[in-house]
């Protein structure tokens, strides 16, 4: 048996398979890898500085470029932050809109992960393409909603900007109609594979108990079998008046995290449609004499969070009475799932590393904000 | 390792493969004869004797015309469409800008008989090389007179023609996007196909008739 000394590699910032400008010092022994440590912050914007200096409708244009994967969401979160903060009554259709929107926005980014998956387990390019083909369907209803595809800018303080198009609700049922089809593929492609299933079954398994005290939260804690959701525990929005079933996996593996993606989104599915049977005709957003275009919320701080699709996305503001936020602080959902990659990632091995990181499915934007 | 799984897996993939594609060829589309002879609404023979290049390059599928990308009426695209005869120079829009990236020079111009006093409009500069095309300067304009445009191909490689002034936004096409202006999409404009040619066309509100304009509005030099 020969002996194996450490070795310590650097891998990153510019790594293909980071998924954005991350850095991570591992070291290994022979095959396994015995230390992680993960280097970020190369991707820091500043954002929750500049958002002190703007007002609270242009923050939401920072907002977009935190989690770009997923910039409904964080329009959401941010403004439910706001609405809270100014007491502001939102309009029922404006956020009928806001709520299709984000659940379009959870399937987007669902495939994205899945995708990615697919692509880090070395599939290259094919079965990432058959996500962002679905994915791309998705974008082009933003782009009738709100003109941009990715930075969307959609929602404002009571609701949303513009009431849909008339051409968005036949694109929307078709696009409703794909969506589980291309799971399907997708679903066929991941869980029917032998390789696919020996490389990601068993690996990088979490216990719950770590998960909850490192704060996970999202579909990795959920494939741990922890049983929360924000939607179903602390409903904002409309969320109360839906019903939607939260798919969990015991198993806590690389498998299980993409296994509760998929079901999610196809349960994302069944929550637009129920949107689509009880939105009704009505304003969009409250006229400006109730929300002004610059508002001044009273002093005060609030925290508020929303299920993002990538775990608990929180906005805590403080006001000090000006247009301005006084203090903007973001709870950013990859950046505390990235907690447990060491423990994730000790006594694995290296061509496990990728995997195991994109099943976190963190994006470098939120992580370094 | 190997099982079945592999063979479903291929299925899929084979399945794929006889797709049509979700991809689109731009700029330029490759056709056949047909297409072209219907693109350029000739018939084939004169193609040939007109263009024969394009004509014998179409005969193996080759032949180029330009690609349009469908969009939606609400794409933010990066011509600003501006109307300086609604623009009253309240620089809303510059104080709405989260970047700040307009700037806007007035100095008292002249009296109008309809219009009163008026600023007129010495600079007007957006740094679109910085611009997000957020389109919250579309968002506070009170006056409709700027709007987001549809095209995107502005690419230039000298940074300092991606400020566009005045004279640019004054000559530019004026193909505005239905963000925020939901006029446009009553009246089921298309910035696609048509330009606003007319600056009252672009506003919210019914262009008054010649005779009401008389009677509202009285002329206070006399
Ligand atoms: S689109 Fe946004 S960034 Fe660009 S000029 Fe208008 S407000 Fe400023
Ligand atoms: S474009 Fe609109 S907001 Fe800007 S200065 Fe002119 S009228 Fe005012």
């Amino acid at each position: 048996m020969p002996s194996t000394q450490p070795v310590t590699v650097n891998l990153g910032p510019q790594h293909p398979s980071t998924h954005g400008v991350f850095r991570m010092r591992v070291t290994f022994d022979g095959e396994e890898i015995v230390d992680v440590e993960p280097v970020f912050g190369y991707l820091h914007r500043g954002s929750e500085k500049l958002a002190e200096e703007r007002t609270y409708t242009q923050v939401l244009t920072l907002t977009d470029r935190m989690d770009y994967v997923s910039s409904m969401l964080n329009n959401q979160s941010y403004i439910l932050a706001v609405e809270k903060l100014a007491n502001v009554e939102p309009s029922p259709r404006g956020v009928w809109l806001r709520m299709i929107a984000s659940e379009l926005q959870r399937i987007a980014s669902h495939l994205v992960a899945t995708g990615f998956l697919i692509q880090d387990l070395g599939a290259l390019g094919t079965p990432l393409i058959y996500s962002m083909r679905q994915r791309e369907y998705i974008l082009d209803l933003f782009e009738m909603l709100c003109g941009a595809r990715i930075t969307n800018s959609y929602l404002r303080p009571g609701g949303v900007y513009m009431d849909a198009p008339e051409e968005f609700w036949p694109a929307l049922d078709k696009v409703l109609l794909d969506v589980p089809h291309a799971f399907d593929e997708l679903e066929e492609l991941l869980s029917a594979n032998e390789i696919i299933k020996s490389r990601t079954i068993g690996v990088s398994i979490l216990s719950p108990e770590s998960m909850v005290n490192a704060s996970i939260t999202g579909p990795m804690l959920r494939a741990g079998g922890v049983d929360w959701d924000l939607r179903h525990r602390n409903p904002y929005d409309f969320y109360d008046q839906i019903n939607f079933h939260r798919p969990l996996h015991n198993s806590s593996d690389n498998f299980a995290r993409f296994w509760v993606r998929i079901q999610e989104a196809r349960e994302s599915v069944k929550i637009i449609r129920q949107c689509i049977d009880k939105i009704e005709p009505g304003p969009v957003r409250p006229s400006f004499d109730e929300v002004p275009r610059l508002l001044r919320p009273p002093p005060g701080d609030v925290y508020s969070a929303i299920e993002g699709s990538k775990g608990e996305l929180g906005f805590y503001l403080v006001s000090d009475g000006g247009i301005a936020p006084y203090r903007c602080h973001v709870r950013a959902s990859s950046l505390i799932n990235l907690t447990l990659l060491r423990e994730m990632l000790i006594g694995e091995l290296f061509n496990d590393l990728f995997v195991s990181f994109g099943s976190i499915d963190l994006n470098m934007g939120e992580v370094d904000r | 390792m190997i099982g079945p799984g592999l063979l479903r897996g291929l299925k899929i993939t084979l399945i794929n493969f006889f797709r049509f594609p979700a991809t689109i060829q731009y700029p330029n589309r490759r056709v056949w004869l047909p297409e072209l002879s219907r693109y350029n609404s000739l018939t084939p023979l004169k193609l040939f004797l007109e263009t024969p290049k394009s004509a014998i390059l179409s005969l193996f599928g080759m032949a180029e015309i330009p690609m349009k990308i469908p969009q939606s009426p609400r794409f933010r695209g990066n011509e600003f469409a501006w109307f300086e005869d609604r623009c009253t120079g309240c620089a809303s829009c510059a104080k709405y800008c989260p970047l700040g990236i307009i700037e806007i020079v007035t100095s008292p111009g002249s009296t109008d008989i309809q219009e009163g006093e008026n600023y007129s409009i010495d600079v007007f500069d957006i740094d679109i090389g910085r611009c997000m095309f957020c389109g919250l300067c579309v968002e506070a304009c009170p006056y409709d007179a700027l709007h987001m445009g549809t095209s995107f191909e502005r690419s230039t490689t000298v940074r300092n023609k991606l400020v566009i002034n005045k004279d640019n936004l004054n000559n530019s096409d004026k193909k505005p996007s239905s963000w925020y202006r939901p006029q446009f999409e009553e009246r089921e404009f298309n910035p696609f196909d048509s330009e606003i040619e007319d600056h009252y066309e672009a506003g919210r509100h019914e262009k008054p008739e010649k005779r009401t304009m008389k009677d509202r509005w009285v002329d206070r030099n006399n």
